[in-house]
């Protein structure tokens, strides 16, 4: 089903998404300022920040829907309007709605698709990749949220593209649906596409992404892996014990730190769960529960942001906040 | 109707294609395409019934009585006008044109591709439904005996040429919507341009308005109505193609702003 091309491309084509000092002002109001950046193949990379953070922006700057105030995008090596096919270079799904409501889902894929003269049968292969053959000829107006985000995704699948760039696919979308776009999403990167999916969600992130930008009002903050980003993170170990008080005593040393929240239970860090049941065991000491706890990446990413101080309280309201209204 | 040779790439054609394909596929277009076919030739079948019944009286019409067959075009900024405003501001009410910008992020391709399907199909429309309303209105009139046959001098070109004002219409209200990017105020630009205009014109004293009234776009696109050359009017020809010359302008600004503003 995918062509040959996709995955073995061209040595002189860079499958990849670079801004370099992109900037976008409206009035005095700056929505994006000076993003550098590099979003690189076979890879989903999470795109997270606040809403009003500017990646809806930073997106439309990429399509050329917007153009940049100051520095460039380029998709694969070009500006995306510079491709023959730009279909085929990228495809995008939107965070707003952009279908006309009196349209057929059919027919909006096969109007996108003629324009880069996309095959009828490409457009029904994305129709049931996407389960909406059943609702195919009906009005996109009359779409729920989710059948509406399956539309655009539809549309972005249409070209086959090297570049897949994501606004929010998981808005609207139930958990069967959240589901199958994460798998999507990886089978995606794993074909060797470059996958650039924008979220306010750190935990959805943190099961799709690799590779996370974050941006908070317009400025990069970090460009890291999620794996770099765990391993800053809080790690702590729970253990519940009939002889806290004893196992306390033996475990404490340099750099352990427990904590106490409740008779009986401790919380332990700067030690691993192998080496407190192994402490555990040589003292005699029974073990109820001993359980390894890795601190959300919520925390993680706050505490990556915690030196902008200005910044971390919008962030962290941002996410929690939006976080909780999703689900 | 893609083979597996043909390279996938951007071109004007497929654009102009997928353009059809827009068009078509909306409801809206049949519904509004129906009420200008309706209305041209009811107020053919309306108008010639009258005249109809003032010739038995002994009335003289002269040619006059082509024009009141082809008098729905008065109407034409409403029916075939709205059509077009919508074909470029229901992209933009929708949310469609960024998926449309997507697509075609070169972006001038598009309104071409609007306009010229727009054109082709508003003309064939167009054309059919003066045909009828002239049949129509003649055959009403005949049994008056004041019909007036295609063959006669400047009759066809009456007919056919308002075809082409009101196809020319349309694409005035969709070089209008593409520059106001939003259906109320495109078809209130186009019925106040089209409509409004003239009756406030005619208001103000003749002094004045007899300079410039023959080249405001109304009258002069509706030059190409009379047979004969009437007082207050450019000939046929010289206004329809002044009446291009505007929608032209606009054209320009449409795309100029097209390619400049944010989407």
């Amino acid at each position: 089903m995918r062509p040959a091309r996709i995955c073995s491309p061209l040595p002189s084509v860079r499958l990849m998404i670079e801004a370099k000092g992109l900037t976008k002002r409206y009035g005095d109001k700056t929505a994006v300022d000076d993003l550098t950046f590099t979003v690189r193949p076979g890879a989903v990379t999470g795109f997270l920040g606040p809403n009003g953070a500017g990646k809806s922006t930073t997106i439309r700057m990429i399509l050329g829907l917007d153009a940049p105030t100051a520095g460039k995008v380029t998709v694969n090596g070009r500006k995306y309007a510079a491709h023959a096919a730009p279909m085929r270079e990228v495809g995008a799904l939107l965070e707003a709605k952009a279908v006309h409501k009196g349209r057929s889902a059919r027919e909006h894929l096969l109007a996108l698709a003629a324009t880069t003269g996309i095959s009828r049968r490409r457009v029904d292969e994305v129709i049931a990749i996407t389960g909406l053959t059943e609702v195919a000829g009906r009005r996109s107006g009359t779409f729920s949220l989710g059948m509406g985000q399956r539309l655009g995704i539809a549309a972005a699948l249409l070209g086959d593209p090297a570049t897949l760039i994501l606004d929010e696919p998981v808005n609207g979308l139930d958990p069967e649906g959240i589901h199958w776009i994460r798998n999507l999403l990886k089978g995606l990167a794993a074909e060797g596409r470059t996958v650039f999916v924008s979220s306010h969600l750190m935990s959805e992130m943190a099961l799709t992404a690799e590779q996370v930008i974050i941006v908070g009002r317009g400025r990069l903050i970090a460009d890291v892996s999620i794996a770099e980003l765990t391993a800053q993170s809080r790690h702590s170990v729970v253990v519940r014990s009939p002889q806290a008080a004893q196992l306390s005593g033996v475990l404490a040393g340099a750099g352990v730190r427990i904590t106490s929240a409740q008779t009986g239970v401790l919380e332990v860090e700067g030690l691993d769960a192998e080496t407190i049941g192994r402490q555990a065991a040589a003292h005699g000491i029974a073990l109820f529960e001993l359980t390894a706890r890795n601190a959300s990446l919520e925390e993680a990413f706050m505490e990556l942001t915690k030196d902008d101080v200005e910044y971390q309280a919008i962030a962290a309201a941002g996410m929690t906040g939006s976080g909780r209204s999703t689900r | 109707m893609t083979t597996v040779a043909t390279p996938i790439r951007l071109t004007q054609a497929r654009v102009a294609y997928s353009e059809w394909i827009k068009l078509r596929s909306l409801r809206s277009t049949w519904w509004t395409l129906s009420i200008f076919a309706v209305t041209t030739i009811g107020i053919a079948v309306l108008l010639s019934s009258i005249a109809a019944a003032h010739v038995t009286a002994g009335k003289h019409l002269g040619f006059n009585q082509v024009t009141l067959s082809l008098y729905g075009a008065y109407l034409a900024p409403l029916t075939i006008g709205v059509l077009g405003g919508l074909a470029a501001t229901g992209e933009y009410m929708t949310g469609m044109i960024r998926a449309s910008l997507t697509a075609v992020p070169t972006r001038l391709p598009v309104l071409w591709a609007k306009l010229g399907v727009f054109a082709l199909v508003g003309l064939i429309i167009s054309e059919i439904a003066v045909f009828i309303s002239f049949g129509i209105g003649m055959a009403i009139l005949g049994h008056a005996g004041a019909g007036i046959s295609l063959g006669q001098p400047g009759v066809l070109r009456t007919v056919a040429g308002t075809g082409l004002y009101l196809m020319l219409t349309g694409l005035f209200g969709l070089a209008i919507g593409a520059v106001v990017r939003n259906t109320a105020v495109a078809i209130s630009a186009l019925a106040g341009i089209m409509l409004v205009l003239p009756v406030v014109t005619n208001l103000l004293p003749a002094t004045w308005t007899a300079h410039f009234a023959r080249y405001l776009p109304s009258s002069a696109g509706q030059a190409i109505l009379f047979v004969r050359h009437t007082s207050g009017f450019l000939a046929p020809w010289t206004g329809l193609a002044l009446f291009a010359g505007y929608i032209a302008a606009v054209v320009a600004i449409a795309a100029v702003l097209l390619k400049r503003r944010d989407a």
